[in-house]
């Protein structure tokens, strides 16, 4: 889950056929504030913790996504409002059956070993590769009837039906284009490149010193000519998180994101006048957290118990004091960042008043000691702010009568007791990949409650909500998906299938003299060739 | 009265003796004195100590960090006693068997107790505390396994030494049995040792719970100080007094038991006492 980081995508680009070049807008725009590029300098950064390995597909977790989107390019990427933007791709088109994708590739476009990219890197990257390594990739890639290539620079991918959301994975995090003539016929995950990972992206990989750095440098035959104008990028290895925020504060590293610094030592950062705290830039992942309810556990199966639970909860509270202001309030199983988000949708605000009647009504009543119910609460297990969020919980369930008892596991344990079942609440966050079908659909549908760990593990079922996510996936416009999509939200609210508590983001810091840092919805997973020291 | 004469002239152990009662008291009285519980939330977040009724001030989360300090003097004390208790049961009767049978039973023992010496006893609680689950039993538990092996050895060499006087051959020549020898006889004799150990122990014990605790092996249902300092330290620029006062309660309670061993050491070590 959290760690997962794949990528998500959009339909809109589809409407327009091509789509304008995002590079371009950026240059215009970093013209138009009258700051031109300039080449030369190296970039730091913190990168936390570190990576098994930088190469995507073998590995897929949240810190090789980060520095591999640098090593290797998809064929797009996406804008904050996840419109697809160009990157190996020059141009793209849907048939108006809305089963053919056509993909025109950039000209001139090398590996770091020299040898030249084309249309076959791309399907053995998208058929092979991929579908091999990641079940994500898979799970969209295997609707693909037939792949070809027509001609060096053109690749056709035709579906077994309409599927809207594919555009939206082809990202460097979902569906990065690999060397066919590295990787064909060996064994992926033990391949001897993947030590020393070639790729088409604007750096290429120096050295790795476990522990210490990674570091990459600029590759002088990448094919946007002037490109990239930094000479190095730097990810410094600091596994402490107070020498992480004073490696930032003295200045020893330019930036950081993803989880770096802690949220509560964002604070401390916004005073700084040469640091600049950016959070944008998660829209592609839009990751969503929620108190998950084992619907098995009595009296959790009771909508009026939820219901209680969700008006109990102050969210703001949660968002100012724990996280410091960094996220947003959740007001939807959807992210808002998400495509088809619903704008009306709206949850029950906080009334721990209205809660409490509520569960009088439902016939729950509190004993001499004020308690009506209890119940377990396994607390995730990433860290101190997770802790305080479990004790807060514990404090407000108290309020409402029900006793929560929490219990500590480590991440094996909680993985392996939430895909067992064997908990009463918890607290979990999914990726959202940027469409319902890709990240929100498999938390509430009745066929994917699995014994494995990310699925409908809360065993949630409803028959109508089935349905609308049926009819979303299936949905061969945008406008039918919309429809469908505002219906599971509206189901979802009602039944309060779980407890949606923050959209969460992660605050990217940097020194104000790096430019261009985020400028997509992929944020700091874009390649950054066009990212200059002022 | 001799013993209380030469306690009272260790002024050292007199004032550790009135801090740990003072601690005692609080403990006792948490619920009276806040009677709700410490991990309730009584206001906003971060008051400084003395704003909005919060004596010691309040954590992130509004909680009161005197009640805290209150409620958690009793899991200490509780949890310094009890495993302090156990470990005194585990050690005692091992030395005993070992330092007065002697031969290879006192090898078998002092072999196992020597493995236990070997491993180091903070990381040995961890293991075990993280092993099975934090709560209240469990750190017990590990606590005790951890500290027994010291009150072994002493009370064997106790044993040793005492086994082999006249008054020992003399019971034994009147027939006592072997378990009356030891738990009437010898044991009385070799108290002093044992007593002094335990409240060094109590003092190590609450600091082991506090270690435990700040590394978030504590159990997360108990309001402790090491865990109110663990959940302080990352926001110690912003909130001082999270961790500061619990941290000064661990202080003077460790300080107040090694006083008042010392002083114990010295009332129960005759020659020791008329020489001061």
């Amino acid at each position: 889950m959290p760690i997962s980081g794949d990528h998500a995508l959009s339909r809109r680009a589809l409407l327009a056929g091509t789509a304008a070049s995002g590079v371009l807008m950026t240059l215009a725009e970093a013209r138009a504030q009258g700051i031109t590029p300039k080449s030369g300098g190296t970039l730091t950064s913190l990168l936390t913790p570190e990576p098994a390995i930088l190469v995507p597909g073998v590995n897929n977790q949240a810190p090789t996504l980060i520095a591999s989107s640098k090593i290797f390019q998809g064929l797009l990427d996406y804008s904050m409002a996840l419109e697809p933007r160009p990157v190996l791709a020059k141009s793209w088109s849907l048939s108006d059956d809305k089963l053919s994708y056509t993909f025109k590739l950039q000209e001139g476009v090398t590996f770091h070993d020299g040898k030249p990219f084309t249309a076959d890197d791309v399907i053995f990257s998208i058929m092979k590769f991929h579908f091999d390594l990641a079940p994500r990739a898979r799970s969209v890639f295997q609707k693909i009837k037939q792949a070809t290539a027509p001609d060096p620079l053109t690749v056709v991918f035709t579906l077994d039906s309409p599927f809207e959301p594919f555009l939206l994975m082809f990202h460097a995090t979902a569906a990065a284009i690999m060397p066919k003539h590295l990787y064909e016929g060996t064994d992926f995950r033990n391949n001897p490149n993947n030590q020393k990972p070639i790729g088409t992206g604007p750096f290429q990989f120096v050295e790795w010193q476990r522990g210490g750095f990674i570091r990459l440098k600029k590759y002088d035959g990448y094919w946007k000519k002037g490109q990239p104008y930094l000479d190095e990028i730097v990810y410094r290895i600091v596994p402490d998180s107070q020498s992480r925020a004073l490696a930032m504060e003295t200045g020893q590293v330019l930036m950081s994101g993803a989880s770096d610094i802690e949220p509560f030592d964002v604070p401390r950062f916004q005073q700084k006048p040469n640091l600049e705290i950016e959070t944008k830039g998660w829209e592609c992942f839009a990751p969503l957290m929620w108190i998950e309810l084992n619907h098995r556990v009595k009296p959790l199966g009771d909508v009026k118990v939820r219901k209680a639970i969700s008006m109990a909860i102050d969210r703001d509270f949660i968002l100012r004091r724990l996280w410091f202001g960094v996220g947003k309030v959740a007001t939807s199983p959807i992210a808002s960042t998400t495509l088809f988000y619903d704008p009306a949708s709206k949850l029950a605000a906080h009334d721990v008043r209205a809660a409490n009647i509520l569960l009088d009504e439902a016939g729950y009543k509190a004993d001499s000691s004020g308690v009506r119910f209890k119940l377990r609460h396994l607390t995730l297990p990433y860290g101190e702010i997770w802790a305080r969020l479990a004790e807060y919980l514990r404090a407000t369930f108290k309020q409402i009568g029900i006793e929560l008892t929490l219990e500590s596991t480590d991440t094996g344990g909680w993985a392996s007791r939430v895909s067992a079942w064997d908990y009463d609440t918890t607290i979990n966050f999914l990726y959202q990949f940027g469409d319902p079908t890709l990240g929100v659909e498999r938390t509430y549908v009745s066929t994917n409650i699995q014994k494995v760990v990310f699925t409908n593990t809360g065993g949630y079922t409803n028959p109508e909500v089935d349905k609308a996510f049926a009819a979303g996936r299936n949905g061969a416009t945008a406008a039918e998906r919309k429809t469908a999509f505002a219906t599971a939200q509206s189901l979802l609210i009602a039944d309060m299938a779980q407890i949606w508590i923050q959209e969460m983001s992660f605050p990217t810091i940097h020194d104000k003299k790096a430019r261009n840092l985020i400028q997509f919805g992929s944020g700091i997973h874009a390649c950054y060739d066009d990212v200059f020291l002022a | 009265m001799s013993f209380l004469h030469a306690f009272t002239r260790n002024r050292g152990a007199v004032l550790g003796l009135i801090i740990l009662a003072l601690v005692a008291l609080m403990a006792a009285t948490a619920s009276v004195v806040f009677p709700f519980s410490p991990w309730d939330m009584q206001g906003a977040p971060f008051a400084h100590p003395g704003e909005e009724g919060f004596l010691l001030g309040s954590d992130s989360l509004g909680r009161d960090v005197a009640a805290g300090i209150a409620h958690g003097a009793y899991v200490s004390l509780l949890i310094g006693a009890v495993s302090t208790l156990v470990g005194l049961a585990i050690g005692v009767s091992l030395g005993a068997i070992a330092g007065y049978a002697g031969g290879l039973m006192d090898d078998a023992i002092m072999r196992v107790t020597e493995i236990f010496q070997t491993v180091p006893s903070f990381i040995l609680a961890v293991v075990l505390v993280a092993i099975f689950r934090p709560s209240l039993a469990s750190i017990v538990a590990a606590i005790a396994i951890v500290s027994w092996p010291p009150v072994t050895r002493v009370v064997r060499a106790e044993f040793l030494t005492l086994r082999n006087r006249e008054f020992v051959q003399a019971a034994e020549v009147l027939g006592r049995s072997r378990f009356a020898i030891i738990v009437h006889e010898i044991l009385p004799n070799a108290l002093s040792p044992i007593i002094v150990l335990a409240s060094l122990m109590v003092a190590s014990a609450v600091l082991l719970e506090s270690a435990l605790s700040f590394l978030g092996l504590g159990d997360p249902n108990l309001m402790s100080w090491g865990f109110m300092i663990g959940s302080g330290r990352s926001v110690i620029r912003l909130a001082w007094w999270m961790s500061v006062f619990p941290g000064l309660a661990i202080f003077l309670t460790v300080l107040a038991l090694n006083l008042v061993g010392d002083g114990l050491a010295d009332a129960l070590n005759p020659r020791l006492s008329r020489r001061r």
